[in-house]
């Protein structure tokens, strides 16, 4: 089968899952609705101010689509992390990304930026400066030596992370103590119900990160050989690179600013599909984007029911899937070359 | 008489000085050899004598600092990457572990600068790597992965992504490091044969003097940057030049059966304390 087949049919059944999940998940949810009250909102049956389509259209629908497109996003990033830095196990949260966006993020809403479309916007100005920062700060500590070696990377990551999570609660410390709870619990990753408005915003930022790596992905697999084969087959390294780099901090950033600092999808959604049909990064990044909307979706679902009628994170969710099948990662996949 | 495929005129760069860890930065002087199309040149010397140095500049990879390097009669930095890469293609001497492709997904990758905007390959891309992969006999591994394969084919699946670009120069960066014997008079058959078949010109960049002995018509001599000889194996091959450019005594010969000269350190039991080859009982002590 050529890719391209491969490619149609992975995406048909990825298709097919996400609207299987995306049906049950809009049928379960902490309010007790029968399915047939579900469907009458859904079909238009119910009254524009009867609890089944308030509950419905207003509340469970905007979730499912946040986390479709917050799982597609994580996923395509952690493609687009683990292709430029060469390292299957580069991720947004475990490279500190994440919380440097929160941080942009945490700054944004401390001068007063709150819901709404134009202050999603500037949130995001501030998610993305933040990703920008702490990548850039992970890239320099770590590319002190020659090559840019995995443990180096990972543990530059990593204290790049610790770094913006102490900032974080400098800020939200000094600004409003109360606050310091929502803010721990917004850290670990949430997602909420968004108007139509911002989440329109969302998707557009999500496509221009999309678009940006997609378009580079036959470029991503001649990176995997090396920057230095890639350059000598024609490949533009340098603005490769720089491409990437900003196509998978803006969605990370979005992500973050539209739904918090999400962790661990994409590095579970990007190894499972590894496992399904290789390494080759274009069947990779759009597999992930509709891959990574389903695991985040199943997650949300079960982070919303599993302890009804109270609800845990996400975060919570991938974070005891994402931790597990990263310490199996290392000690099985790259134990030579960790 | 046609110009030569590759004419370096008086080539020199110099690492910065800082960054590289070195006590002295490497730098290269006054390279000046041609390569004629069809020809197998050999580019030989010790560690450090500036081979990588001088792929990187065939490849632009690196700029000269002075001087110029000419491909076809156009300055080399006049190409555009992907016309460049249609033309010099290089055998690395291994392929990062991290992401396992295919032997044909690595082998397709060679047919990017044919086409750098295309999403997938087309049927022409598919043939020109079926034909490479036949050439390097690694069509039986088409669909395993690379880390499944001996380090013998693996290099072969490598020969054949480079052949995929269909270049009209093959540069080679130490085809025979750590690979055994019997891959070494493989590795010579196979050059050999895309020489022959495909009039494939050959840049062979190794520290096996005889392998490059066998499969060479010239060969460059290299040491501290500089060049050492350039010339016919006969000529460069000599115990005076190979002493000064590896700074050690060696014996050569000429091999029973194909009269190409053999290189051989000069083992004297007076020499510095390591490669007393004649007495393996005192290792260990």
């Amino acid at each position: 089968m050529s890719p391209a087949h491969r490619l149609i049919t992975l995406l048909g059944v990825l298709a097919a899952v996400l609207v299987l999940a995306g049906a049950v998940a809009l049928f379960v949810g902490s309010a007790a609705l029968s399915p047939r009250a579900v469907l009458d909102a859904v079909t238009g049956r119910a009254s524009a101010e009867s609890v089944e389509r308030v509950v419905t259209l207003s509340i469970r629908f905007p979730r499912i689509a946040v986390a479709i497109l917050a799982g597609g996003a994580l996923a395509v990033a952690g493609v687009a992390f683990q292709a430029l830095t060469r390292n299957p196990l580069a991720e947004p949260s475990v490279l500190g990304v994440s919380a440097g966006a929160a941080f942009g993020v945490v700054i944004g809403q401390s001068l007063g930026l709150g819901p709404g479309l134009l202050q999603a916007a500037g949130l995001t100005a501030f998610a993305f400066a933040g990703a920008l920062l702490a990548a850039a700060a992970v890239y320099l500590i770590a590319a002190a030596g020659r090559e840019l070696r995995i443990q180096t990377l990972l543990l530059a990551g990593v204290i790049v992370g610790i770094f913006f999570s102490a900032a974080i609660t400098v800020v939200v410390s000094l600004l409003d103590f109360n606050r310091l709870g929502g803010v721990i619990h917004w850290l670990l990753g949430n997602l909420a119900p968004i108007p139509p408005r911002p989440l329109a915003l969302f998707a557009a930022l999500l496509a221009v990160g999309f678009g940006l790596v997609l378009a580079h992905a036959r470029e991503l697999n001649l990176l995997a050989l090396g920057e230095e084969s890639a350059r000598q087959l024609g490949v533009h390294a340098e603005r490769l690179k720089l491409v990437i780099f900003v196509g998978a901090a803006l969605l990370t950033a979005s992500v973050v600013a539209f739904a918090g600092p999400i962790g661990f999808v994409g590095l579970i959604v990007p190894h499972a599909l590894r496992m399904l049909v290789g390494p080759d990064n274009r069947l990779l990044v759009p597999a992930s984007l509709l891959g990574g909307g389903v695991f985040l979706l199943v997650a949300d679902t079960v982070a919303r029911t599993i302890v009804a009628p109270a609800e845990l994170s996400v975060g919570v969710i991938t974070a005891f899937c994402g931790a597990p099948f990263f310490v199996w990662l290392l000690r099985t996949r790259y134990r030579g070359s960790v | 008489m046609s110009p030569p495929l590759v004419e370096l005129r008086g080539v020199g760069f110099a690492y910065p000085a800082s960054g590289e860890g070195r006590a002295h930065p490497f730098r290269l002087a006054d390279l000046s050899f041609e390569v004629g199309a069809g020809e197998i040149v050999g580019v030989l010397g010790p560690n450090s004598a500036g081979k990588t140095t001088l792929i990187r500049l065939l490849t632009r990879v690196l700029e000269p600092a002075t001087g110029s390097i000419v491909l076809e009669g156009r300055p080399l930095r006049r190409w555009r990457s992907a016309e460049l890469a249609r033309r010099v293609a290089v055998v690395p001497q291994g392929v990062p572990p991290q992401f396992p492709f295919t032997v044909e997904e690595l082998v397709l990758m060679g047919r990017y600068p044919h086409a750098p905007d295309r999403y997938f390959e087309t049927q022409v891309d598919r043939a020109s790597a079926h034909a490479a992969m036949e050439a390097t006999s690694v069509l039986e591994f088409a669909t395993q992965r690379l880390d499944s394969l001996s380090g013998g084919e693996r290099q072969r699946a490598v020969v054949a992504r480079a052949l995929a670009q269909e270049p009209r120069l093959l540069v080679l960066d130490e085809p025979t490091a750590h690979l055994d014997l019997r891959y070494q008079a493989e590795t010579a058959a196979l050059l050999r044969r895309l020489n022959h078949e495909r009039g494939v010109t050959i840049l062979l960049v190794s520290h096996d003097l005889n392998l490059a002995a066998e499969v060479c018509d010239r060969l460059l001599l290299m040491a501290g940057g500089r060049q050492v000889a350039v010339g016919p194996p006969e000529a460069v091959l000599n115990e005076a030049l190979l002493a000064t450019a590896f700074g050690c005594e060696v014996t050569v010969e000429k091999h029973p059966t194909t009269r190409r000269p053999v290189v051989q350190p000069t083992w004297r039991a007076d020499a510095p304390s390591i490669g007393r080859g004649d007495a393996p009982t005192t290792k260990g002590g």
